[in-house]
């Protein structure tokens, strides 16, 4: 009846597809197109635009919103490992944490091993901040511990480094997650550099005037706002500086982005 | 038989003689960006319900997690005769099992939020779900911003949009048209009904509450504006809200779906890839057929 240009034909098939994305027959297209590895490469350059955004936007240091005392959850949900498997975690708990060791060490010039009692006497900041776990719910928390930036500052990066990388403790049972059950592994984080300099990323060791406790990551647990929850790795026993992630783990740069997540995880 | 044609009504017999006449209804721009922006919508609207149902619950203020409690939630429940579907609202608890909560999927039960057959991918997968989600929000905002900055620059959407004074007198009478499923014909057909330009007014300001209260829900973006957490009252009220402007959307695509189809939806689609839109004659026309869509031709 009507002359359907070529151009026009072009925007109808293009919006047909995305209508055939949704509903109907299994999302015949939707789950094709997230298999392949193309489109999965299409995918992962909008985590290039959102961090290079971001990154613009949060160039002056912006902080992350800090709440009131009364705005703290009165039930913090607990996520992820609930307890570390494993003997050695095991007697560290019954010692109260008495030898545990953070060492400090990778692309740096004088490689620290710090006891807590040593962390604890160290200049820290105490800040009222929202965990925003990747699946949604939020949870307010007050943090106390040592500002990473200091910790690095005293053990000197080397001009080459350009990620912390946060060795942990545990080691984290499948979860269910990409339509099925994960491979179980060695919990890590890693962050870049301007962000484990920024005020607030801090080496917790209490929360809400406490000690941490063991759900919660005892004796430390990273805390790097403005980002998700699963970068704040618990039981941290390490922070190695280093250039490059991909001779660690997987190579993506942590647990779960190993796992398919975005390694920069501040949406 | 052929009484019956013989005895057909009048104007289906006289229109072909008549030339009917055909305005450029929508710009190439406009064309475009809708449908782009169809294409983002559909899904943003299939991932962000497969991000849903990694935390089927909704709460109000800045924080919510299981332990509060929660504004909507849609659980599983496990029931003497296998699982049911519970939607819960406030005080009010509804059995969804079927569709939400409990549903099917090749002939296997499901216990997930929302079905298998609405989110992108099918299967529960948190993390591809965000990179569609994150990747076609992108379009949605460029795309947007593109139709929004024309339209203010070109003047077209205060032409074309915004209602007039005596568009909204004619509200009481363009709802009883709608509710007699009556359409413009002649002059009145090559402008946009006050109904109509409402529509389109409320799906951009769901659209731009959409993205205001995405970027809410991200951590690094509240750093940069944390007005934005005053606005909404909150990271999990932002998510709440997220989340019913997204049912106006659809809301509003069912609507719309609808009149295109009881407008003519050939004529309709077809003026949206081509710009080119038949005008429904109003003259001529036995009165009792003067309303309804012309026929295709």
């Amino acid at each position: 009846m009507t002359l359907i240009t070529r151009r026009g034909a072009l925007i109808a098939g293009a919006a047909g597809s995305g209508l055939a994305l949704s509903g109907c027959s299994k999302i015949v297209f939707g789950d094709k197109l997230t298999a392949s590895s193309g489109f999965q490469r299409v995918l992962a350059h909008a985590e290039a635009w959102t961090l290079a955004s971001q990154r613009f936007l949060l160039s002056g240091g912006a902080m992350a919103r800090e709440y009131r005392a009364s705005d703290i959850s009165p039930r913090f949900k607990p996520n992820g490992t609930l307890y570390p498997s494993g003997e050695d975690y095991e007697d560290a708990v019954n010692e109260n944490f008495a030898s545990w060791r953070l060492q400090v060490d990778g692309l740096v010039s004088r490689p620290l091993s710090l006891s807590l009692a040593e962390l604890r006497a160290l200049p820290s900041r105490t800040q009222i901040t929202r965990h925003d776990c990747v699946e949604g719910w939020s949870a307010i928390g007050q943090w106390t511990g040592v500002p990473v930036g200091l910790l690095l500052k005293t053990a000197g990066p080397l001009p080459q480094a350009k990620y912390a990388v946060f060795h942990c403790a545990d080691n984290l049972e499948g979860e269910p997650a990409k339509g099925g059950e994960q491979a179980p592994g060695q919990y890590y984080e890693s962050i870049a550099l301007v962000d484990a300099f920024h005020p607030q990323t801090i080496l917790a060791h209490s929360m809400n005037g406490a000690p941490l406790d063991v759900s919660h990551g005892a004796p430390l647990r990273l805390r790097v706002e403005r980002q998700l929850g699963y970068k704040h790795a618990k039981y941290v026993q390490r922070i190695q500086l280093t250039d490059r992630l991909s001779g660690l783990y997987g190579g993506k740069g942590g647990y779960w982005e190993d796992r398919g997540y975005e390694w920069y995880a501040g949406i | 038989m052929s009484t019956a044609i013989d005895t057909a009504p009048e104007a289906v017999v006289t229109a072909p003689r008549r030339p009917r006449e055909v305005i450029y209804r929508h710009t190439f721009l406009v064309r475009l960006t809708h449908w782009l922006n169809a294409l983002a919508i559909v899904i943003m609207i299939g991932s962000g319900l497969n991000i849903f149902n990694a935390h089927p619950h909704l709460y109000w203020g800045q924080k919510g997690s299981e332990l509060d409690r929660p504004f909507l939630s849609i659980d599983a429940v496990n029931a003497a005769a296998g699982p049911r579907g519970i939607t819960t609202v406030g005080p009010v608890k509804l059995d969804t099992t079927g569709f939400l909560g409990v549903s099917q999927d090749s002939g296997q039960v499901m216990q997930k939020a929302w079905p298998s057959w609405l989110t992108i991918p099918s299967n529960q997968d948190l993390a591809d779900a965000r990179h569609w989600h994150f990747l076609f929000a992108w379009v949605l905002a460029i795309n947007g911003l593109v139709y929004l900055l024309w339209g203010l620059v070109s003047r077209r959407l205060r032409r074309d949009l915004w209602p007039t004074v005596a568009d909204l007198k004619s509200i009481p009478r363009s709802v009883i048209d709608h509710i007699r499923l009556k359409h413009p014909t002649g002059e009145a057909a090559k402008r946009y009904n006050v109904l109509q330009r409402l529509a389109y007014l409320g799906l951009i300001a769901l659209v731009i509450l959409m993205v205001l209260t995405g970027l809410t829900m991200s951590p690094g973006f509240d750093a940069f504006a944390p007005w934005l957490l005053d606005l909404f009252g909150g990271r999990q009220s932002a998510r709440t809200i997220h989340f019913l402007c997204a049912s106006g959307i659809v809301a509003f695509i069912v609507v719309h779906l609808v009149e295109v189809v009881l407008a003519g939806p050939i004529n309709e689609v077809t003026s949206m890839i081509t710009g080119r839109y038949a005008v429904p004659p109003d003259h001529g026309a036995p009165a009792s057929r003067r309303h309804l869509p012309a026929p295709p031709t």
